[in-house]
């Protein structure tokens, strides 16, 4: 049996997923990248063998993707997240469909045909409007955990509005706003509802959407309030935060490259 | 693999002939700026040269300047003087390295070229808003600064169709200009030196276009970031017969590597367009980046923006305004989207990339829906890198090339 290891090194964090040929998902796992991206590739690989739940060889074929690809040493080939992303979230879901993936220091909206073929992408600017960061950053000022956002939108009772678009800009409307005594929680879901537009902006959003990502994953009301906004049911992958690492294995599991021992 | 692969960039032999030009172009105009003569007029690089050279002018072009700025990455250090003044970060980053690297009393040149120690002193400054009005307040900062006359031509932007009116305004505003410039310069305006100096000019048009156009063969014999070095004499060399000289020899060496199936890019795969201004920082780490990925960026509307096909000795002020007013900065959406339609095809390019500069609107296509509306007409792809021709805080390298990648990836998918 070969085995295909996808590691896809983010800004904030690396994931690492191993399948084997019937493409069946064997072990993954997720640690953060911190400053050596080198050893969080590592880690990420390490701890994705250990999690896995039967005994595999010791052949892998690699695939990295991401931010720091190239500082993964071991990585028999690089793709791009874009590519990757585009491959895993149709893996998950085989039809043509628009992917909007929230990552911790950007966004990005793919467009994948019927055939999977990746017709079209966009990533946000060079700000952190709407990315994991912008919502980091806030839940800072707050003093709120950044575990805590999800349960704190759901249970906000009205919508406010935030007009700004830059984090810094935000910050000062929020201290306004909590100047007139608006609850955190609804402060909170004003700033779910700055990430939704920020992706409004993007694109039209037309057809199927698949949402995923590590601010996805663990913000589970933020889907909500897209399908709200568009009306619709979004889609998202079983392991929101691993799409790009899986398209990576898929991709290694592609090619008919050499294997690493 | 997971190291980028180290990449070298074809070496074009007229190069040094080119630099050669260029030395002996700056060293003319620094003799003239210390002795008082010829008289130096500073003029935009889409202005009206023609009419200086012919009243005898060394023409010099900020621009060139700016360029020069961004190429050798001294922008940054003076872009945040001219911000601090008042020109804020988001107006031309020509401008405001240019005016920052002034009051710093440092240039390139100096580096480049022992002796010269700062740009040559005007006597006069020309400008034309065909491309912008930032052309306009850069010379007025100089006009201010060094006492020196500012004048120039308004010209009408965003048109269609080119009307009589537009022209006939050009041509008197030209004519309204001589007397003065006359008295500038010592010279009597001869209509017969301007159709002279007309007639290089677009000798030397026709060659540029033609040295563009080697690069419809497969495997494109020269880069888009190669021909944004070697349009340097189309620029400023314009009118003269050095440059006609100089690109004669240059069309020579890209037949010959067409003749040999020699191309810029070894092993070829994609063909791209370039859509906006250069990002002059990052000139090298582009083209080495492309050729890593076997594609060859080979047509563009920047190197293209120097082709004056209108320039015609018999009517001199009319053809003048013509060529000065259809030029694809000057012109509607629509122009624009079918003359990238033309090009494309003409080209058989596989997709577009268009580089939105931060600071210049006036070359940032991507504005106005264009890429979504030509991705459809035309069934390519097209990419937008979020940049800017000078000021580099504006350029983020490592997204840059993840969209490029990404982009490259999409079209082996195709
Ligand atoms: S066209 Fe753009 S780059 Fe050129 S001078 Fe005007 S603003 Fe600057």
């Amino acid at each position: 049996m070969n085995y295909f290891v996808g590691i896809d090194v983010g800004a904030s964090t690396t994931k690492a997923v191993i399948i084997d040929e019937k493409k069946e998902i064997f072990g993954y796992s997720v640690v953060n990248s911190g400053a050596d991206f080198k050893a969080a590739a590592e880690e990420a690989f390490k701890k994705s063998r250990e999690s896995a739940k039967r005994k595999a060889s010791n052949k892998y074929s690699v695939l990295a993707t991401g931010y720091g690809r190239r500082n993964v040493s071991f990585a028999n080939q690089t793709k791009t997240e874009i590519s990757c992303h585009a491959q895993g979230s149709f893996f998950h879901f085989p039809h043509a469909h628009t992917l909007i993936d929230i990552g911790g220091q950007d966004s990005k909206i793919i467009k994948v045909n019927d055939s999977g073929k990746r017709i079209g992408f966009k990533m946000n600017r060079k700000c952190a409007a709407g990315t994991g960061a912008f919502l980091e950053e806030i839940a800072n000022r707050l003093r709120v955990k950044i575990g805590e956002l999800n349960e704190l939108a759901k249970k906000a009772e009205r919508n406010i509005q935030i007009g700004s678009y830059c984090t810094v800009f935000t910050a000062t409307e929020l201290l306004t706003k909590i100047r007139e005594g608006i609850d955190v929680k609804e402060l909170i879901k004003g700033i779910f509802d700055s990430v939704v537009k920020r992706a409004l902006e993007m694109d039209p959003l037309d057809g199927n959407i698949v949402m995923t990502g590590g601010v996805v994953a663990y913000n589970p009301f933020l889907v909500k309030m897209f399908e709200e906004k568009l009306d619709r049911e979004i889609f998202v992958p079983p392991l929101p935060q691993l799409t790009g690492a899986i398209g990576a294995a898929l991709y290694a599991s592609e090619a008919k490259g050499d294997q690493n021992a | 693999m997971s190291e980028e692969k180290k990449v070298a960039i074809k070496k074009i032999q007229a190069t040094g002939l080119m630099r050669k030009l260029m030395a002996d172009y700056f060293y003319e105009l620094d003799k003239a700026s210390k002795e008082g003569s010829p008289k130096v007029a500073w003029c935009t690089s889409v202005g009206p040269a023609e009419l200086l050279l012919s009243l005898g002018f060394l023409v010099y072009y900020p621009e060139n300047h700016g360029a020069m700025l961004g190429a050798t990455r001294a922008a940054n250090n003076y872009i945040p003087v001219a911000n601090a003044i008042g020109y804020s970060p988001d107006i031309c980053s020509y401008l405001t390295s240019d005016v920052g690297a002034f009051i710093k009393k440092e240039t390139p040149l100096s580096l480049a070229y022992k002796g010269i120690e700062g740009v040559p002193k005007p006597d006069v400054l020309v400008y034309n808003t065909n491309q912008c009005r930032d052309v306009q307040e850069w010379f007025s900062w100089y006009s201010k600064e060094l006492k020196v006359p500012a004048m120039g031509i308004s010209t009408y932007r965003n048109i269609g169709k080119i009307e009589n009116y537009h022209l006939e305004s050009i041509v008197s505003q030209m004519k309204d200009m001589i007397p003065a410039l006359e008295e500038i310069s010592g010279q009597k305006f001869d209509i017969d030196k301007l159709r002279h100096f007309l007639s290089l000019s677009y000798e030397c048009t026709q060659l540029w276009k033609k040295i563009l156009e080697t690069n419809t063969a497969a495997p494109a014999p020269m880069s888009f970031f190669d021909a944004t070095i070697h349009m340097g004499p189309a620029v400023v060399l314009r009118g003269n017969p050095q440059a006609v000289g100089y690109y004669k020899v240059l069309l020579k060496e890209l037949e010959d590597r067409v003749a040999n199936k020699e191309g810029a890019v070894e092993g070829e795969r994609f063909r791209l367009y370039w859509e906006g201004m250069p990002i002059w920082g990052k000139l090298r780490a582009l083209a080495e980046f492309f050729i890593s990925l076997k594609t060859a960026v080979i047509a563009s509307t920047y190197c293209n923006s120097w082709v004056f096909e209108s320039f015609d000795p018999e009517d001199p002020f009319m053809s003048m305004a013509r060529a000065y007013t259809e030029i694809f900065i000057v012109r509607d959406e629509n122009f624009k989207e079918k003359y990238i339609e033309k090009v494309v095809n003409k080209y058989k390019l596989d997709g577009i990339l268009f580089h939105d500069a931060k600071t210049c609107p006036n070359n940032s296509n991507n504005r106005y829906g264009m890429p979504e509306r030509l991705e459809k007409k035309l069934n390519i792809p097209a990419l937008t890198i979020n940049g800017d021709l000078n000021d580099m805080r504006c350029y983020s390298e490592e997204q840059a090339k993840t969209n490029i990648e990404a982009f490259i990836e999409q079209l082996e998918a195709r």
